[in-house]
């Protein structure tokens, strides 16, 4: 066979310019053939589902929104060390670091900690990177299990510590479904 | 005198060690070293990360030395052949050396403000293993305030007595030195009396590793987020050269030049260093340049940036002279407009 008339993809169809007769020229039967394929997909099951009020299960290696972990007792684990901003190839991390009080010691688990910590979402391509830099663990981009929403206004795609830190009752969760194991 | 270090051989003064030797030869045979420090007297022979191999005594003595020597402290003799990277042995050694060194050192990279300029964090990148053999606990003590402008963490020091010496040698009456022994031996000053001194700034650029930090840049940023430059100022105490680290116009701290084995270049007084934060003070001369794979590199461009200007704007937009003759189909002419807008772009 020669190459020309072998279709590798399979698809390959041999198309002639040939006249049509008096039934196929009234395109009374291709528009019923055309119906029937609309019908049939009306009694299938839908591919599509209304998000945001239902969202799909996500994948385990899923990346969306950041979150700021917190420990067994509820510090946060961050302590500004800057590897994540370091290593982000898009330049979206930037961050503050402060010194923690004696009186914050059940806030912060280390000396040092993030008191400006800001995520431009705009510029972030969830590649993952910052999880693997950090030497805390404080950093995840599988732990939120939500996409970063879509708004109106550019500044609202800085995420700062209030969108990104865990919640302190999914910490607290997090440590009763622990102790409970 | 004739010495040769892994094979390359150079010439020097009677009197000087091993480790001067291979400086001035330069490149991988340099041993690392974390307590000498050449503007120090005395200094050396502590910390035993510069062990090298001498297969050769001397031309009168052929003999091998039996041990690993310190090659800070040890002096070049005519016709002496050392093996530094090129000896399994040292190498070896080097290794476990940054083990013993790391017995007691905290894993705290991420809070201190050395790291990205740390000798320790290097040596054990090149020469460590990621993993501990270390059990037991590590040795901890309580914060000592030693004054407004030094910082001290106890936790992190390897006693390499460089600051020590500094405040021995560089300022008049000593106001800190080691106490206690063995396991127990600790920098401190004597019953927690401040460091008033005018050059006890220097002990921050001595420190191999963050157990003395500037406290006027603790935790305002990591290193290699500043951009460093070279500047001078008059000063009648010291040189006035320095390096400002800046973070965009902000000066965050001032330190002394330091060269490619991080020494410093020249001493600089404390007022330089923890009193003038304005760049209006300072006389700029540009940006200073590290070695190629330091961290402090990232992002920093030491050379003027050219505007880029893409040369194939034209094959962009028409494509190739080839392609074009071929793209216009002879037989299917193009209207006049069409023609002008292919040859010419409509853009």
């Amino acid at each position: 066979m020669a190459i020309e008339t072998i279709s590798l993809s399979g698809k390959k169809k041999e198309v002639s310019n040939k006249k049509m007769n008096f039934w196929e020229s009234l395109y009374l039967i291709a528009i019923f053939k055309g119906l029937m394929i609309t019908i049939k997909h009306l009694f299938k099951r839908k591919v599509t589902i209304k998000y945001p009020e239902q969202t799909r299960s996500l994948s385990p290696v899923y990346r969306g929104q950041h979150t700021l972990m917190r420990d067994d007792e509820g510090r946060e684990r961050c302590t500004a060390c800057g590897l994540c901003a370091l290593s982000c190839p898009a330049e979206a991390i930037t961050m503050k670091a402060a010194e923690r009080k004696p009186e914050e010691k059940h806030l912060y688990r280390e000396e040092k900690y993030a008191e400006i910590y800001e995520i431009n979402m705009l510029r972030c391509i969830f590649c993952g990177l910052c999880e693997e830099a950090c030497p805390k663990q404080a950093i995840y981009l599988t732990k939120s299990r939500t996409m970063v929403k879509a708004q109106t206004d550019r500044e609202d795609f800085i995420y700062g510590k209030d969108k990104l830190v865990m919640p302190l009752d999914m910490a607290i969760k997090n440590t009763q479904n622990q102790a409970a194991n | 005198m004739k010495v040769t270090i892994d094979g390359q051989s150079i010439e020097v003064e009677p009197g000087t060690t091993i480790l001067q030797a291979a400086r001035m030869i330069g490149g991988e045979s340099v041993p690392p070293a974390m307590c000498y420090y050449s503007k120090l007297k005395g200094s050396g022979g502590k910390c035993r990360c510069c062990l090298v191999e001498v297969t050769k005594g001397s031309d009168a003595d052929t003999r091998p030395m039996p041990k690993l020597m310190a090659s800070c402290v040890t002096g070049v003799m005519d016709g002496m052949e050392v093996k530094s990277i090129t000896s399994e042995r040292v190498l070896d050694a080097r290794k476990s050396v940054t083990e013993f060194l790391l017995i007691n050192h905290p894993l705290d990279c991420p809070v201190c403000d050395q790291a990205g300029e740390c000798d320790l964090q290097n040596l054990s990148f090149k020469h460590g293993s990621a993993n501990t053999r270390y059990i037991e606990d590590r040795r901890t003590f309580e914060p000592e305030n030693i004054g407004d402008n030094i910082q001290l963490h106890m936790n992190r020091c390897i006693l390499c007595y460089r600051c020590v010496m500094t405040a021995d040698q560089l300022t008049d009456n000593r106001v800190h030195g080691v106490l206690n022994r063995g396991d127990h031996a600790q920098i401190s000053t004597y019953i927690s009396k401040a460091i008033d001194n005018e050059f006890s700034g220097n002990m921050i650029d001595v420190c191999p590793v963050g157990a003395l930090t500037d406290k006027t840049f603790r935790f305002k940023s990591r290193v290699w987020f500043n951009k460093p430059y070279n500047a001078h100022r008059d000063c009648d105490k010291c040189c006035g050269k320095t390096t400002l680290w800046m973070f965009g116009d902000e000066i965050q701290r001032v330190t002394a030049r330091k060269d490619e084995y991080h020494e410093v270049e020249e001493f600089i007084c404390n007022e330089c260093r923890f009193e003038h934060k304005d760049p209006a003070d300072w006389v700029i001369e540009g940006p200073r340049k590290f070695e190629k794979n330091s961290v402090i590199n990232q992002n920093n461009y030491t050379r003027d940036m050219k505007p880029v200007k893409i040369e194939t704007e034209k094959n962009i937009l028409l494509g190739r002279d080839e392609d074009r003759k071929k793209i216009s189909m002879s037989e299917v002419p193009l209207k006049g407009q069409e023609k002008k807008e292919f040859k010419e772009g409509n853009v």
